[in-house]
């Protein structure tokens, strides 16, 4: 009950699943079409275990006083003020029509400028990232670097008043090499992928089972 | 009122991220904390508004659906994992999702990294009318995705004419796709910080237009 049964609900679903793929009888289709309609519902309850991990984990900081706790009442207060106010007490902050509530505002005024500036905080890092990695000291670094620095420029005004080669050769290397290159990265991809689905569906592969209980 | 109180809510939220570039500091820190929460608390809602009312709730009690429960209450099993006595029946869900998936992709997969992409990589080196460097595009194309497979098999050591030099020229092509990647990436991170910049100097501080 503990391990065989999901190993066999896995295995079940999972040649299911791929047999019906093959197969366009309208049997197969309404197995597809239920299917469609239970994942999400089933998939959508495992936030469950993602809210319930973090609330136990920073209440329990905030219990025991833990270095910096402070910060967990800022991981709290909006994951459960979030849903408070969109869905018990979705009121306007403009009032009337005004469609702007409090969770419209955490998520456009805190969370977006939050989120876009913590990825264009990155171009700071490559940029440093770049100027250690980017020593021309091998013939491949010096590639690296070379189709790097082509592609930049190429993209960019001053890569067209240094010449239209710039912008022509930086489109070609996207167009063909890194192409090339992307398309044997996606093959292996793809094979580990297919291998792993294997080995998960006849159950060679049973680390997904976790550890609760034996 | 509202846009203004955002706008300046949202410079001191982006100042705040930036400050780490100085050092890490309580307000970096309080914005760190707050983003984990919102995103999770704003998925919460996205989750319930598109698929636990439509797709489970409103069927359920339009009194038409009742095989929805089953889903309704294998999902709910997911809780389980709190109870250490009944910790395992939260394995029930996960094989369902974890199974169904892995027969779903299977095919697909198939489909789209191994069929498409060898489809996709046959094509022809010439044809009438074609300009060279597209004809020499599709000659690095067609070698250089070979050499870089042979790059990335391990079974055979890569020594001789055929594993030798293909692997060699293997990581060549690599290497000009992993320069290409970088500088692509780079260009979209720029772009995201002069968003910001933009943000700060024009919608905030009213000095760019």
């Amino acid at each position: 009950m503990k391990r065989t049964v999901p190993l066999m609900i896995v295995m079940v679903g999972g040649i299911l699943m791929m047999v019906q793929y093959f197969i366009p009888h309208q049997y197969s289709q309404v197995i597809f079409n239920n299917y469609l309609e239970w994942a999400p519902i089933v998939g959508a309850f495992a936030l469950i275990l993602g809210v319930g991990s973090l609330t136990r984990l920073h209440s329990h900081k905030i219990r025991r006083k833990a270095q910096n706790w402070q910060y967990s009442w800022a991981v709290l207060i909006p994951l459960f003020g979030m849903p408070f106010f969109a869905l018990i007490v979705p009121q306007s902050l403009g009032g009337g029509s005004d469609v702007h509530g409090v969770h419209d505002f955490l998520f456009m005024h805190i969370q977006v400028p939050i989120q876009s500036t913590m990825f264009s905080l990155l171009a700071f890092y490559i940029a440093s990232a770049a100027f250690r990695a980017f020593r021309a000291k091998s013939a491949l670094a010096t590639i690296l670097l070379l189709a790097a620095v082509i592609v930049m420029l190429g993209q960019v005004p001053i890569g067209d008043v240094l010449g239209k080669w710039l912008p022509n050769t930086g489109l070609w290397i996207l167009r063909y090499p890194n192409l090339a290159a992307k398309r044997a990265i996606m093959l292996g991809v793809g094979f580990g992928m297919l291998a792993t689905n294997l080995k998960i569906i006849f159950g060679v592969e049973r680390n997904w089972l976790g550890g609760a209980g034996k | 009122m509202y846009d203004t109180i955002g706008i300046w809510v949202g410079a001191f939220f982006t100042l705040a991220i930036y400050s780490f570039l100085y050092k890490e500091n309580p307000v970096y820190r309080l914005a760190e904390h707050l983003v984990v929460g919102i995103s999770l608390g704003y998925t919460m809602v996205l989750i319930y508004n598109t698929v636990i009312l439509p797709k489970l709730l409103e069927p359920l009690f339009a009194g038409n659906h009742w095989i929805l429960i089953i889903p309704g209450l294998l999902g709910l099993l997911y809780i389980t994992r709190f109870i250490p006595s009944i910790a395992w029946l939260s394995r029930y869900p996960i094989a369902f999702i974890m199974g169904t998936g892995m027969g779903i992709g299977f095919p697909l997969t198939m489909k789209a990294y191994v069929l498409r992409q060898l489809e996709a990589a046959m094509v022809p080196l010439y044809e009438s009318g074609m300009p060279w460097y597209e004809v020499f595009g599709n000659i690095v194309m067609i070698f250089g995705t070979l050499a870089a497979l042979i790059y990335f098999f391990f079974s055979k050591p890569h020594k001789g004419l055929f594993f030798g030099t293909g692997s060699k020229i293997g990581i060549w092509v690599i290497m000009l796709g992993f320069g290409a990647t970088f500088g692509f990436t780079v260009m979209g991170r720029i772009s995201l910080l002069i968003g910001r910049i933009q943000y700060l100097l024009g919608d905030w501080l009213h000095i760019i237009e």
